[in-house]
């Protein structure tokens, strides 16, 4: 029971909060009218004018009533007070009846035990002569206890065991006693029950005069408003209800600026005036037509309360009828807010131009990525490229010392022409890309550039077809050493003369060089008349750079290439049946070397210009497809003056003539010694040891080349004019052979620019070492001039028209020429093919000796260090039915040939590139160590000194002691201390340098990684019989 | 039996089209065919045997890389070696993902350009690891092929 109660209190509370929360909106509306206005910042000055109520609601009681009559919300909210409150009352009435039923039980109860008493008593009467009014004090007893609660009860119930009684038992007195006493106890229960009968009584009459449902309503409505009060206390809240003129009924807020007055039956208009106030009225008034609640925010800008921004929340409040009535109305000032949203938006904004901005950004860098990747990807790939292609003009050229027929060797030359022309354009483009990475480093090394231009101008009148002069003009007071990077500053010069001579058909190309005063590209120094005359029009000033219209020239047909003349002494020419004779001058002008040694390290601008009288720079677009090229030559000049810190320009008259010019800053080294020019010499080959006159050439200021068919017309007038021009100067004429010469010049592939030659015959060691980057029919062509004539040593630069750098000079006079070209086709024919011969012999002899040798498998040896790889070749020559010994470095192969004997090695090149290729150690198989041992080279090297000479005395320099085998030596010293073993390479980088360095260190041929099983089956079966 | 072979048929396919998928994503290039082509009944796992020697050696010399690389002063001929070395074995089992890495590692070291290298590193592991999982996984799937029965070449 008391449980009971205790959860229809909950519920009651419970019901109390419902009916207020639901409440509120209604209280809301209904309640109050004192227009309150929040005035920002002077909310203090406000509120101490206005009167504040304590109640700031102030409710129109008669709007109320007529709301709560007409309205269909007040009457809803009406009729839920009213539920409310019978709810409450039924709650009661409930409970009472409970409060009964439970009454009754007990009554049930009690009766039964008042019946087991009686039967009790029955018996007792029975047995003593009965008591007739037992029934009543039960009752009485039964009434206790139903208004006892238990302990009491139980209190009574002892009460009853301990009610004594004086008389002895079963006497008369002792029943008397007993009765009088029931009765007592009847009394008192009759009283009781009486007492309580009229308290239900009463409390049921209480009930019933309980307050009436408007009381309750209003006492509800007071605590909710109290609420309100509390809950709203602070907010920047507005509330109000208007009628359906928009006039105010009802204002709450917190903060009023405003009097009550001032405010009820007023409109918006009426009240304020600023912005806004018309937007929101309208606003009210569109809800009020429409019907339907909505919200906006709208900023107010009144004289009243400032600028403030407002939440309004407008709701249309019907009749029962479906009028509508008024709005209720609520506002929420959110000016803060509003501004932090603005800020906030403001913020993404940027946010959102700064993403933009970086995904612009992003973008541009992955572009910049990818083109760097796209150049990368462009440069190794013509790495890659070109190294097989080197082989290939390698091998043509190779194929090209050997016996042909006229129409093969046609061919054979067209192949290498067309080879070094993809060749020089990959380099082309490894060199801008190099520059454009800003790989490309500069050496500053000392340089003559009277040599550089006069060894430029003999290299392309090597190759000249034309009939063009070329000449080079150097100034007198251009320093005879400078400090600058020759291999670039040559490699420009040779571009543009090159591109001279492809686009002039007649007259001249040539170099002028002369020390302008600092980087100023429009200053002519019109030192040279002649030039001036020849190039006098130079009209359009043109883009340096343009593509279409100076396509590059980087074939130098090699056909054409014929003997120089080569005369030192400029004012003696021979002309004798188109052939030049040698003539010697010495002594010409040494005492000519003045200006260097007072110069301290100072910077000189030189200017030089590479003139021609060709076709200048067209306007049309068709002539780059005439002329074919790519373009890349020029750009790559440009670039490399740039990169030297100079620049580049081109003037141009079409139908007259371009002159490229590029002035570029030098260092002068304040001692001029001729002895200290390494750089200079192995830059310039052999050529100080050419001729005795080479001093002169050192400050010669003028040469020419004249083309050769005309040379006898040439050779007077310009012999002349080189004297008047340049008293010191030279001449040189370009004669051509018209013998065989020319035919056996194609013997000797020429190459105008920096591809090497590479020549797989080589018979004399000693030599390679000497001469690296030299091919092999070239210096083997010199050792046997050098051993033959060494007197002669003027001669030597006069045929080998092989490098770039090596000028290509006549031969002093054709009967030398011809002979000793008839001897070096002889040896190259002897040599060309050194294997066959001795291996056929070899095989023979061998046949002969043991024939069991011979169904020997072949012994192989492969050096290689790497474990995948050497796994892999296994296998291969496992499939190619070879078995093979294995070794890790070059030490263990010395050691392996040493002690067998091989019929071919294959040897592991490290991949280490260029320049380092030869000094960089191979690392043992254990990198931990880091341990150098013997590169492939070198092994190689070792090899072949042991082959020559028979003993391992180089290895033993080198630190590698013979193991002492007798037998095996004996036998190798028997059958083939000068058997060649064929040793293959097999190169990582497969670069033209690499395929040189095998060449020129003794390789036989070599193997580009990764070996495949064609490629290792072509090798072998070329020195496997 | 005909479901039989019809299991064969799809593993023998989902090999095929898993080795064309390693070649297609430039992963492994001719190179491999030759290391398979190398194999046979003499030689019955010589593919296995020589990747498994690639992966050891392989990480071996990124070790090696990267603790050469981790030293302040850089032994960049030491690294350029290991470089040589990685992309000697990668090419001849034609990881070409791995050996593409190495040549522009060897550039970044012929330049002497750390940061260069250590990205090449990283790319290298990564080219590395992409090769080891999917030559592991054309291992299974070739096991797979033979339980089921079947023999090479497929190739």
């Amino acid at each position: 029971m008391v449980c009971e109660m205790e959860s229809d209190q909950t519920e009651y509370m419970e019901m109390e909060v419902e009916v207020l929360s639901s409440m509120w909106p209604e209280d809301m509306n209904e309640n109050g009218k004192q227009f309150n206005i929040d005035w920002p910042g002077e909310d203090q000055d406000m509120l101490e004018e206005v009167n504040i109520n304590e109640d700031s609601t102030i409710v129109d009681f008669k709007r109320l009533v007529e709301l709560t009559n007409y309205s269909e919300k007040g009457s809803s909210q009406l009729a839920y007070l009213v539920k409310n409150w019978e709810y409450k009352q039924e709650n009661a009435v409930r409970l009472l009846r409970e409060e009964l039923d439970n009454l009754s039980k007990q009554q049930q109860e009690s009766e039964l035990k008042k019946l087991e008493i009686l039967e009790k008593y029955q018996f007792e009467e029975e047995r003593y002569g009965g008591d007739k009014r037992p029934i009543s004090i039960l009752d009485e007893e039964l009434k206790r206890y139903i208004f006892q609660e238990a302990p009491r009860k139980r209190n009574d119930v002892k009460i009853q065991d301990k009610l004594e009684i004086d008389a002895e038992y079963d006497s008369i007195k002792y029943w008397k006693q007993r009765a009088t006493h029931l009765e007592k106890l009847l009394e008192t229960s009759a009283q009781r029950e009486q007492i309580l009968t009229e308290k239900l009584q009463e409390s049921i009459e209480n009930l019933e005069r309980q307050s009436s449902p408007v009381e309750e309503l209003s006492q509800i409505l007071k605590r909710a408003d109290n609420f309100l009060h509390f809950v709203l206390q602070n907010a920047p809240v507005v509330i109000g209800h208007q009628d359906n003129e928009l006039r105010y009924r009802f204002i709450y807020n917190h903060f009023p600026s405003l009097r009550e007055e001032d405010i009820i039956g007023k409109t918006d208009v009426e009240i304020f005036t600023g912005a806004g106030v018309k937007e929101s009225q309208d606003f009210k008034r569109e809800v009020l037509e429409r019907g339907i609640p909505a919200k906006r925010e709208i900023t107010f800008d009144t004289g009243l309360f400032g600028s403030k921004t407002f939440l309004i929340y407008v709701e249309p409040v019907f009749s029962k009828a479906g009028e509508t009535l008024g709005v209720n109305y609520m506002g929420m000032e959110i000016t803060d807010q509003v501004r932090k949203r603005e800020k906030m938006a403001k913020l993404r904004e940027e946010i959102a131009v700064q993403k933009a901005k970086e995904t612009e950004l992003n973008k541009t860098i992955h572009i910049t990525e990818e083109t760097m990747r796209a150049k990368q990807m462009l440069a190794t790939m013509s790495h890659e490229i070109r190294s097989p292609l080197s082989g290939v003009v390698s091998m043509t050229e190779i194929l090209s010392t050997t016996k042909l027929d006229k129409e093969q060797r046609q061919l054979v030359n067209v192949m290498l022409s067309s080879g070094d022309l993809v060749l020089q354009l990959i380099n082309d483009i490894l060199d801008l890309s190099k520059v454009e990475s800003g790989v490309m480093k500069l050496e500053a090394t000392k340089f003559r550039p009277r040599e550089v231009v006069k060894h430029v101008l003999q290299t392309a009148a090597a190759s000249l077809q034309k009939i063009l002069t070329l000449e080079g003009h150097i100034a007198e007071d251009v320093p005879i050493e400078v400090v600058g990077d020759v291999l670039r500053i040559r490699q420009i010069l040779t571009n543009l003369i090159s591109n001279a001579i492809k686009f002039t058909h007649e007259g001249k190309v040539g170099i002028k060089l002369y020390v302008v005063p600092g980087p100023c590209p429009d200053v002519k120094q019109g030192s040279h008349k002649r030039m001036a005359s020849d190039h006098s029009k130079v009209l359009a000033k043109i883009c340096k750079e343009d593509k279409c219209t100076s396509p590059s020239h980087n074939a130098l047909d090699r056909k054409g290439s014929g003997g120089c003349k080569d005369a030192d002494g400029a004012n003696e020419r021979f002309m004798q049946n188109g052939e030049g004779n040698y003539s010697e001058q010495n002594g010409a002008s040494i005492e000519d070397e003045v200006d260097d040694p007072n110069q301290q390290e100072t910077t000189v601008w030189i200017r030089c210009d590479v003139y021609d009288t060709g076709i200048g720079i067209p306007v049309g677009a068709d002539t780059a497809r005439k002329y074919g090229g790519t373009g890349l030559g020029l750009a790559i000049c440009k670039q490399l003056a740039e990169l030297m810190g100079g620049h580049m320009t081109v003037s141009s008259k079409e139908h007259h003539g371009s002159t490229f010019t590029f002035i570029l800053p030098y260092k002068v080294s304040p001692v001029c010694d001729s002895s200290d020019d390494n750089e200079e010499l192995s830059e310039m080959d052999n050529h100080d040891t050419s001729s005795e006159g080479n001093d002169d050439d050192i400050n010669s200021g003028f040469f020419q080349f004249q083309p050769r068919t005309l040379g006898s017309l040439f050779s007077s007038h310009s012999s002349g004019r080189a004297t008047k021009l340049s008293p010191n100067g030279f001449g040189y004429n370009t004669l051509n052979k018209t013998n065989g010469f020319q035919v056996n010049s194609h013997s000797f592939p020429l190459d105008s620019n920096t591809s090497k030659e590479t020549g797989s015959v080589e018979d004399a060691c000693s030599v390679a070492d000497a001469v690296d980057t030299c091919s092999d029919p070239e210096s083997s062509f010199k050792h046997t001039r050098n051993s033959g004539n060494p007197s002669t040593s003027g001669r030597e630069q006069n045929i080998n028209g092989v490098l770039d750098h090596t000028p290509c000079f006549s031969s002093p006079n054709s009967e030398t020429t011809n002979s000793d070209q008839g001897e070096i086709t002889e040896k190259i024919e002897k040599s060309q093919i050194p294997e066959q011969p001795d291996r056929s012999s070899e095989c023979s002899s061998s046949k002969d000796e043991q024939i069991s040798k011979t169904s020997l498998k072949p012994k192989i040896l492969l050096v290689e260090d790497n474990k995948i790889l050497v796994m892999v070749t296994r296998s291969m020559m496992k499939q190619l039915g070879h078995d093979i010994d294995i070794v890790n470095n070059g030490v263990e192969a010395l050691r392996a040939v040493q002690r067998h004997r091989y019929d071919l090695i294959l040897m592991i090149i490290n991949g280490a590139r260029g320049d380092n290729a030869l000094s960089s150690p191979v690392f043992a198989a254990d990198d931990d160590v880091c341990m150098p041992v013997m590169d492939g080279l070198q092994t190689t090297r070792l090899i072949r000194s042991y082959e020559e000479s028979g003993n391992w005395d180089a290895a033993k320099d080198a630190g590698i002691d013979e193991e002492v085998s007798p037998s095996n030596s004996l036998q190798r010293s028997d059958e083939s201390s000068t058997k060649r073993i064929p040793i293959i390479a097999m190169t990582a980088n497969a670069i033209s340098e690499s395929a040189e360095e095998c060449y020129a260190n003794g390789m036989d041929s070599f193997v580009s990684k990764p070996v495949t099983l064609q490629k290792l089956k072509e090798s072998l079966q070329q020195y496997l019989p | 039996m005909h479901k039989y072979s019809k299991i064969m048929e799809q593993i023998q396919r989902k090999l095929a089209e898993y080795t064309a998928s390693l070649y297609n994503e430039k992963i492994l290039d001719e190179q491999f065919i030759q290391l398979q082509q190398l194999q046979d009944e003499s030689n019955p796992d010589f593919v296995v045997e020589v990747v498994s020697l690639f992966f050891e050696d392989s990480e071996r010399l990124l070790n090696e890389l990267a603790k050469t690389l981790n030293q302040t002063n850089v032994d960049f001929k030491k690294l350029d070696a290991h470089v040589h070395q990685l992309k000697g074995s990668s090419s001849s089992i034609g990881a070409q993902g791995v050996q593409r890495v190495c040549i522009s590692f060897r550039n970044y070291c012929d330049d002497r350009n750390i940061e260069g290298c250590l990205k090449c590193l990283q790319q290298i592991k990564i080219e590395y690891t992409l090769v080891k999982n999917k030559l592991e996984t054309l291992f299974k799937l070739e096991k797979q092929f033979v339980d089921a029965g079947g023999s090479f070449p497929v190739v």
